[in-house]
């Protein structure tokens, strides 16, 4: 379709209103329609858990501050926590995934379009439900991953932690379901032609994605239903005063939460293999090792959970292996890296505003990755755990690492989703701000954790360099504050006015980018035929067809 | 596989996890009990052993329904049917099994053995009663001759069945574990 024919359709949208209407869209089981849904609804948390942290900084931007009380700032950091994972980036991923999966692989829509709806409609009310608890007493104050007994009853004096249980149980639902219909979608829905040896790498990593929140997600469910009872029935599974054993938490906790570091990071790392090989102008190197370092993540992703745990003293071989596994996990990541790096060498090289969040992500990540497997040295991880150089460390992996790559994920498909182009001015501009914001903020962490900074700690003495170190991180905050209204105002501005994007702007391979931007309802006129991994490329370029250059090369 | 049964095995992979984390817990709290009633002081195996008995039919029945509604057969309503009683038996069986413990003042809070076995059972009965809410579902299409034998049809009806068969699986183990192992 040509880009007259891509305006038609925008016009034709705008003049149809009961395709934009308020109703379409909650009644909507249309994949793209819950895809923005899922989107929206997270850069609504996005705000508000932005807002949580941009007063956290406040408070500790000076020592001695008294801008919140000790209590409210331990709701503060365990709101922040939480919504940043559970309502912010898995939902603009599953949003991405729901959006785009069902095109890649050339489906008129997700399989179970119905459950797609219930996935993104049960994990907004989570959400919601997570929110409501600051109107009834208090939201919940134990952290982002509530350690027992501070989460039991006896020590937390609001009903916060019961919303948190109930509130992670509906995302958990959501999400279970949205892992089931992605799983489902691409090994069922795929065009003919498309084998698994073809598939994206962005359907190949959902797809692993899938599988590891189908084995994650009933971890944590086990524990909240377990906590559930020892709130709301006088139980102690988790009180050692009673019996119980805060440790099994530990346990369960994390036996979900490492695979869920994972189940947000490989979906970036799937919008970073699109990414970077369509702004290098070459196929990505190693597609195999790519693939099937991903599956060996999420193996063992399982294994390696009590790295969050050597403060506990689980004993010198305990320690060892976690240890050992966690260094080991690091090998498939970084032939990723590797892969990623070598796909960008000698590429023909386009710096556009995705290309640059993608870019940057490879840098941010591997000091993220760098600073995790530091954790791996158990010695080390006893002086550095629970201080500032673990905040700096996760904040390196899931904003540097995740949120940037949703960035660049979304300049990306945006064209694809809305039929216009976003500002590439000023998305430079977003990038900058964003990515000297980050650095301002997190990288200054890292040594006020080696000082000795303890994190969740709402006020500290004023010790040498402390202030200032905090300062620069509050000041780094509040430049991510402006990067967050450039974007917005980028979005809202290239809504009405950017560029009109025709089918294909970024001259990529995959089949979304073979019908009109936005999509009609039923996806394609027409599927392309699939004979390789870029079918697009070799309907562009038949003579050099991947499968030609592959039958001259001699394989 | 189609892809209703296949979003159902990977549904019954996630469920079975969780079932198996539920699992560590009792034994955890098994081999830790502290103090209050245990599963030897409070439970009575060889009644819900006969119970089981009733649940385990019901996995047979269901799969004699399954084969005569692919055989198009009018027999598969009257399994349906009988899948039906046998499995509100089992659940009649555990309601009348946890009144009969609230009485004798065990329940939840009481020691980390009842708090783990009800959570256990309990989501299991929950399970059974989801089950049987599919089941009447297609029981009652299939009484009013709405249910056909479509592919898509033929799926909707595996799939119930696949379900079903797993709860009865997940039972086998709990009632091993938690009755059996208790007195042995
Ligand atoms: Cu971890």
């Amino acid at each position: 379709m040509s880009d007259i024919a891509a305006s038609d359709r925008i016009a034709e949208l705008e003049a149809n209103p009961e395709r934009i209407g308020f109703l379409s869209w909650v009644a909507s089981v249309d994949h793209k329609q819950i895809g923005i849904m899922y989107m929206l609804s997270a850069l609504f948390f996005f705000g508000l858990g932005g807002l949580e942290a941009l007063i956290i900084r406040a408070q500790l931007a000076m020592p001695g501050n008294h801008i919140v009380t000790p209590d409210t700032f331990n709701q503060l950091f365990s709101m922040h926590g939480t919504t940043m994972i559970f309502l912010v980036v898995m939902p603009v991923l599953a949003g991405l995934t729901a959006y785009v999966i069902p095109l890649m692989v050339g489906a008129r829509d997700v399989a179970f379009p119905r459950l797609n709806a219930f996935s993104f409609w049960v994990q907004l009310f989570g959400g919601v439900l997570l929110y409501f608890s600051f109107v009834a007493g208090g939201a919940p104050n134990a952290g982002w991953f509530s350690y027992a007994p501070l989460s039991e009853p006896a020590y937390s004096f609001n009903n916060g932690v019961t919303y948190w249980i109930l509130g992670l149980a509906g995302v958990g639902v959501g999400s279970l379901a949205g892992a089931i219909n992605m799983a489902v979608t691409i090994l069922k829905l795929r065009v003919p032609g498309m084998t698994i040896r073809r598939l994206p790498l962005f359907c190949w990593m959902t797809l692993v994605n899938s599988f590891l929140m189908i084995f994650a997600l009933p971890v944590i469910n086990a524990a909240l239903v377990l906590l559930l009872a020892d709130r709301l029935l006088n139980a102690h599974i988790f009180t050692p005063a009673f019996g119980g054993s805060a440790i099994l938490w530990q346990h369960y906790f994390w036996g979900f939460g490492h695979p869920e570091v994972y189940i947000m990071i490989l979906p970036a790392f799937a919008i970073i293999s699109e990414v970077i090989p369509v702004f290098a102008g070459k196929p990505i190197y190693g597609y195999e090792f790519v693939a099937g370092s991903t599956v060996a993540i999420a193996f063992m992703s399982f294994a390696v959970w009590a790295h969050h745990m050597f403060a506990v003293g689980l004993g010198h071989l305990f320690d060892l292996f976690f240890g050992i596994s966690t260094m080991a996990i690091a090998v498939p990541t970084g032939i990723k890296i590797f892969n990623w790096t070598a796909t960008l060498y000698q590429g023909r090289l386009r710096f556009t505003t995705a290309m640059k969040f993608a870019v940057a992500f490879i840098v941010m990540f591997t000091i993220g990755g760098l600073s995790g497997v530091s954790f791996a040295v158990v010695p080390l991880d006893w002086q550095l755990t629970d201080t500032y150089y673990l905040v700096a460390h996760l904040h390196y992996v899931l904003f540097g690492g995740a949120i940037f790559a949703i960035f660049a994920g979304i300049y990306y498909w945006f064209p694809k989703m809305s039929g216009r182009m976003l500002d590439e001015r000023v998305g430079n501009w977003h990038f900058w701000i964003t990515f000297i914001g980050f650095n301002l903020t997190f990288l200054v962490q890292h040594l006020l954790g080696m000082m000795g900074m303890p994190r969740r700690v709402f006020t500290y003495p004023d010790w040498p360099w402390w202030m200032t170190l905090n300062m620069i991180s509050t000041i780094g905050a509040f430049v991510l504050l402006i990067s967050v209204i450039v974007f917005l105002w980028n979005i809202v501005s290239s809504l009405n006015h950017g560029e009109i994007a025709g089918d294909n702007p970024w001259d990529a391979w995959t089949l979304e980018w073979a019908t009109s931007s936005p999509p009609p309802v039923e996806n394609f006129d027409l599927v392309p035929p699939v004979h390789g991994r870029r079918p697009l490329w070799d309907l562009k370029h038949p003579e050099r067809a991947d499968e030609l250059v592959a039958a001259a090369a001699g394989k | 596989m189609s892809k209703s049964k296949l979003a159902v095995s990977l549904f019954i992979l996630s469920e079975a996890n969780f079932f198996a984390l539920l699992i560590i817990a009792y034994l955890y709290f098994h081999a830790y009990p502290g103090e209050g009633p245990t599963a030897a002081t409070s439970l009575n195996a060889y009644r819900t052993g006969i119970f089981s008995i009733f649940l385990f039919a019901s996995s047979a029945t269901m799969m004699l329904a399954s084969r005569s509604y692919r055989a198009k057969s009018s027999a598969a309503f009257g399994w349906l049917i009988a899948t039906l009683v046998l499995g509100g038996i089992f659940l009649f069986g555990q309601v009348r099994e946890y009144m009969e413990l609230y009485a004798s003042g065990v329940t939840a809070n009481r020691s980390l053995f009842a708090t783990t076995f009800f959570t256990l059972t309990g989501f299991h009965g929950l399970h059974v009663a989801v089950g049987l809410l599919a089941i009447a579902a297609i029981t009652i299409l299939t009484g009013v001759g709405t249910l056909g034998t479509s592919a898509r049809e033929a799926d909707a009806f595996g799939s119930v069945e696949i379900y079903w068969h797993f709860v009865d699986g997940v039972w086998v183990v709990i009632f091993t574990i938690v009755y059996l192992w208790a007195f042995l």
